[in-house]
């Protein structure tokens, strides 16, 4: 089927999301539509799904312009989606989510589920993907999730397949099967968009590219363009992709994890048996994907954690059991992975926000009163240093950019005293622009000869900042490996597995 | 706690999510792979268990009571005549309190041994601890069994039609708090009606649709207007006690033989059903209103998890914009159903002046509408676990009554406060916590 965007623009007041974006994909053709995080790309793909209506332009599939009221208008014209944040419901079964929506039903009403799990099975076997019709969704690992997701969308003879970020959860190897999956899919007929903001992915399966930018399409480029052409289109002019730094000289071992695990309300051992250490002046990337316990990792060591057991130690002093504001005061400072929710307020200004963890004592508290003078020159001066695009140091926090917003964060955190610093995922969803200079301020950090953890489940992150990496799955550390690792044994290392040569870094796996 | 983890930790068998051969790259500690669960030990139940053995025997043998305690299991009018039991009160206090130290010794060792307590043996523990209290309390009297019970079926039943109505408005994504109105709303209007047209059914059906019009205004404001739906909900309760309160005194006490004398539904015994001994006299010697009721509890579990209709109700209180991007209608399936959750809670307000007092009076719900609504929770969004713990709260109503009667040594003031004591003690101690459909209380603004 060939979908055509002719002219589609989408305003929210003042913002213009799309503005006049013509976009034709063909019938069995990836189309790959890159772009920087808030650049427009999944409200164009919202419009294309009717969860959006277009302001202007039009919709066109196989030379026939279409009006969609909503999502099942535009299924019923044989667009699907994988929506970036799965539209599944996780107390269902396979089959239930698959079903959902286009029921089918026998006598007094009754679902028909032999019909469903059916129906999932068919597709499951003719793709390979292994899914229990009967499988409560939310049991499932995310790559499972996705495929889900597919079969919901090929259950209803979609014809168009938008994938919007499909990649962000998954590792290398379930990117690469992903990847089988898409062109499996083209060869059967099938139009693909594929939204993405990872270049590597773009240019391994996309058969043309559109790049917006700002809501604009700012050109077209095909797979052959290099990784620097593509980036600066993106961006709109040359873009370092490496960060610069020098060899770490790495000091004693500051911070030391010993046998540190964390048990969730659910009994479940979320955080298994964690040794490392962090030495004075380094940078300790830990990757995995999603959900193998960097959470939980991270909030153990700020005190946030319940049930943890083993130890942590700062220069000589435990952290353990004590509470978030003694672990502050011991000089941790924290960037937590969802700043909207952990790490600002966002009805707050920006002054108010760069004080947040210090309320508790001079110099911004005297007597149980703000000092709001000093606090509005403090806040100044850090606006100032750390590039916070606003309109003033009274602006509202939740008004800003993401990569204005994480600035806050990091200067809040940086303007303190530190020992350690601990920052979880620093540049999810920021714009290139903030991604450079959050980077180069923690690698700043370190060279001031502090210790550094950065978690983050983007490989391209973590191979840029780590002298070391160690690798999180299932809850325990795979390994911890020198920082000019290749890639492909982080990846196999981020599915559990330990490549030959690596130690394991567990001590019950070395003494095995 | 030690700092390595305890020996008990048990694995659950989760292993090869990764879908990996079994190579020799693998990691040599094969568990790596199964997301290890520890039982997090919880010593509340035998504390609470402790707590209320040691009450059995502060109760039953320091304020022992001589006497035999008579059961009269069935009725006068009983085909079958079941033989009363009579236990000698004091020696049966003795040694049901000992069997509740045994059991609270037993759950001790349960969690000693990291196993689970689970809830046939708080059921066991609560019964055991509730043939001691009757004992103790009926010393030198009778306690009518079977009164006992469908006394606990009809003050059970607004509770029920209640917590249906609660459990389909949560489940689609309301919480529904306006219960009471919906209740009381379904008593004035049913009495009125009934009166005025000397026709029972025509009574039915007004409190359907007086239980619809505040549903209405719930879902309106709610789900249209994006109000607090707590907010809406407790607004609701005090509107109708109001305005039913005024109309009440206003219209009602001027002309009571023309607008609030309403005919009662008679008993409707199932022939043979009826003649069975306990179970008889209690289910099936009752008006049509509870026949209706059985019938609502179970189609709306049939409904709720087996129909199209169910899984696209609980689709759209679980994660509604997923339910959106399927085509599901979000606000119109919210919207239709809290209507449909009003409609049955106006049944139960039916049977406060139909079924069984025979007229409206003044704020006569009495708070059933919150007792509903912590049974949609103790029952945990279930209509058979919320119908089960309906019928507990009944029970513990009419124990009140009952034991008022046969004049029992607890005050009366105390025994007034038992059926909110069971309440909190059910929802805060035994239910814990619990996941209620993820979207409830929250609006869904589609984009």
């Amino acid at each position: 089927m060939k979908l055509e965007l002719r002219g589609i623009t989408k305003r929210f007041g003042a913002l213009t999301a799309n503005d006049h974006i013509d976009l034709t994909v063909e019938p069995g053709e990836i189309h790959a539509l890159l772009g920087e995080n808030g650049a427009g790309k999944s409200t164009l793909m919202n419009v294309l799904y009717g969860l959006y209506q277009a302001d202007e332009g039009e919709i066109v599939l196989d030379e026939v312009v279409q009006h969609f009221a909503g999502p099942g208008d535009a299924m019923n014209a044989g667009i699907g989606m994988v929506h970036q944040h799965f539209m599944l419901i996780p107390v269902f079964t396979v089959a239930e989510n698959v079903m959902l929506g286009h029921e089918q039903t026998g006598f007094a009403g009754q679902l028909d589920l032999v019909a469903a799990r059916k129906v999932v099975r068919e597709i499951s076997n003719r793709f390979g993907f292994h899914v229990d019709p009967d499988a409560l969704v939310g049991d499932l690992p995310v790559g499972v999730q996705q495929r889900v997701e597919i079969i919901k969308a090929l259950s209803r003879d979609a014809r168009v397949l938008v994938f919007d970020e499909p990649t962000a959860v998954l590792t290398p190897q379930e990117t690469d099967e992903l990847m089988a999956i898409m062109r499996q899919l083209k060869e059967s007929g099938t139009s693909i968009v594929f939204i993405t903001h990872k270049l590597r992915e773009v240019r391994e399966v996309a058969d043309r590219i559109t790049v917006i930018r700002l809501g604009k399409v700012v050109g077209e480029a095909s797979p052959t363009a290099t990784n620097a052409e593509l980036a600066s289109l993106m961006v709109g002019r040359a873009v370092e992709l490496t960060v610069q730094k020098d060899p770490a000289k790495p000091g004693a071992a500051a911070l030391v994890v010993d046998n540190l695990s964390v048990i969730d309300p659910r009994g479940q051992v979320v955080v298994r048996d964690v040794s490392f250490d962090v030495k004075a002046g380094e940078i300790l990337a830990i990757a995995g994907v999603q959900g193998n316990g960097q959470t939980e990792l991270t909030e153990a060591l700020m005190g946030l954690q319940d049930r943890v057991t083993g130890e942590i130690t700062l220069d000589g002093k435990t952290l353990r059991g004590l509470s978030v504001r003694k672990v502050l005061n011991s000089g941790v400072g924290f960037v937590p992975e969802d700043r909207k929710e952990d790490g600002l307020v966002g009805e707050f200004t920006i002054a108010e926000n760069l004080m947040l963890d210090r309320a508790d004592g001079s110099p911004f508290v005297k007597g149980g009163g703000l000092q709001l003078s000093f606090l509005n020159t403090f806040a100044e001066e850090k606006s100032k240093e750390f590039d916070v695009r606003s309109q003033g140091i009274q602006t509202e926090v939740g008004r800003l950019s993401g990569g204005n917003q994480q600035k806050v964060v990091l200067a809040r955190e940086l303007s303190r005293t530190l020992r350690l610093f601990v920052a979880a995922q620093p540049t999810r969803g920021i714009d290139v622009g903030s991604i450079e200079f959050v980077h180069k301020r923690i690698v700043a950090t370190r060279d001031e000869g502090i210790p550094v953890i950065v978690v983050s489940t983007e490989l391209d992150e973590v191979v840029a900042l780590a002298d070391r990496i160690a690798v999180m799955y299932r809850g325990g550390i795979v390994g911890i490996v020198p920082g000019d690792t290749p890639r492909d044994v982080l990846g196999l290392m981020m599915a559990g597995e330990v490549p030959a040569g690596v130690l394991p870094a567990d001590p019950e796996g070395a003494a095995a | 706690m030690s700092d390595r983890l305890p020996e008990n930790v048990t694995t659950n068998g989760l292993a090869g999510g990764s879908g990996l051969p079994p190579t020799e790259h693998n990691h040599p500690d094969a568990a790596i792979d199964a997301p290890p669960t520890v039982l997090v030990k919880s010593w509340k139940a035998p504390i609470a268990f402790g707590f209320f053995a040691l009450g059995a025997i502060v109760l039953f043998i320091v304020f022992g009571r001589d006497g035999d305690s008579t059961f009269r299991l069935s009725t006068d009018s009983d085909l079958i005549q079941l033989p009363a039991v009579v236990l000698p009160t004091r020696a049966t206090g003795i040694v049901l309190s000992i069997v509740l130290v045994v059991l609270a010794a037993i759950s001790v060792w349960f969690v000693a041994t990291d196993r689970k307590i689970r809830v046939w043996f708080m059921a066991v523990f609560a019964v055991v601890f509730l043939i001691a209290f009757l004992t103790w309390a009926s010393a030198g009297q009778t306690i009518p069994l079977p009164g006992l019970l469908i006394g606990t079926v009809s003050l059970s039943v607004p509770l029920i039609f209640g917590a249906l109505g609660g459990v389909i408005s949560e489940r689609v994504g309301v919480v529904n708090v306006a219960i009471e109105g919906q209740l009381l709303a379904g008593a004035f209007v049913s009495a009125v009606v009934a009166s005025v047209t000397g026709n029972l059914f025509v009574g039915l059906l007004g409190a359907v649709i007086a239980g619809t019009l505040v549903s209405f205004v719930l879902a309106a404001f709610s789900i249209k207007y994006l109000v607090d739906q707590v907010i809406v909900g407790v607004v609701l309760n005090v509107l109708v006690t109001g305005l039913t309160s005024f109309l009440y005194s206003q219209v009602l006490t001027a002309n009571p033989d023309l607008l609030n004398s309403p005919p009662r539904f008679d008993r409707l015994p199932i022939p043979l059903l009826s003649e069975i001994p306990i179970i008889g006299p209690t289910l099936f010697r009752q008006t049509i209103v509870v026949y209706l009721m059985y019938i609502a509890v179970a189609v709306v579990f049939y409904g709720l998890f087996k129909t199209k209709w169910g899984l696209r109700v609980r689709a759209v209180g679980e994660h509604p914009q997923a339910a959106d991007t399927v085509g599901i209608k979000v606000n119109s399936t919210r919207f239709w159903n809290v209507l449909l959750a009003g409609a049955i809670t106006g049944l139960g307000g039916a049977y406060f002046t139909l079924g069984s007092v025979g007229q409206f009076n003044k704020e006569m719900t009495a708070g059933a509408g919150y007792i509903a609504l912590a049974a949609v929770i103790f029952g945990r969004w279930d209509p058979i676990r919320a119908t089960l713990a309906a019928l507990l709260f009944g029970f513990a109503t009419n124990l009140q009554y009952v034991l008022g009667v046969i004049g029992s040594p607890v005050p009366s003031e105390f025994l007034l406060m038992l059926p909110y004591l069971i309440t909190i003690f059910a929802v805060a101690g035994l239910v814990g916590r619990v996941r209620g459909p993820a979207a409830a209380g929250r609006p869904y603004v589609s984009a």
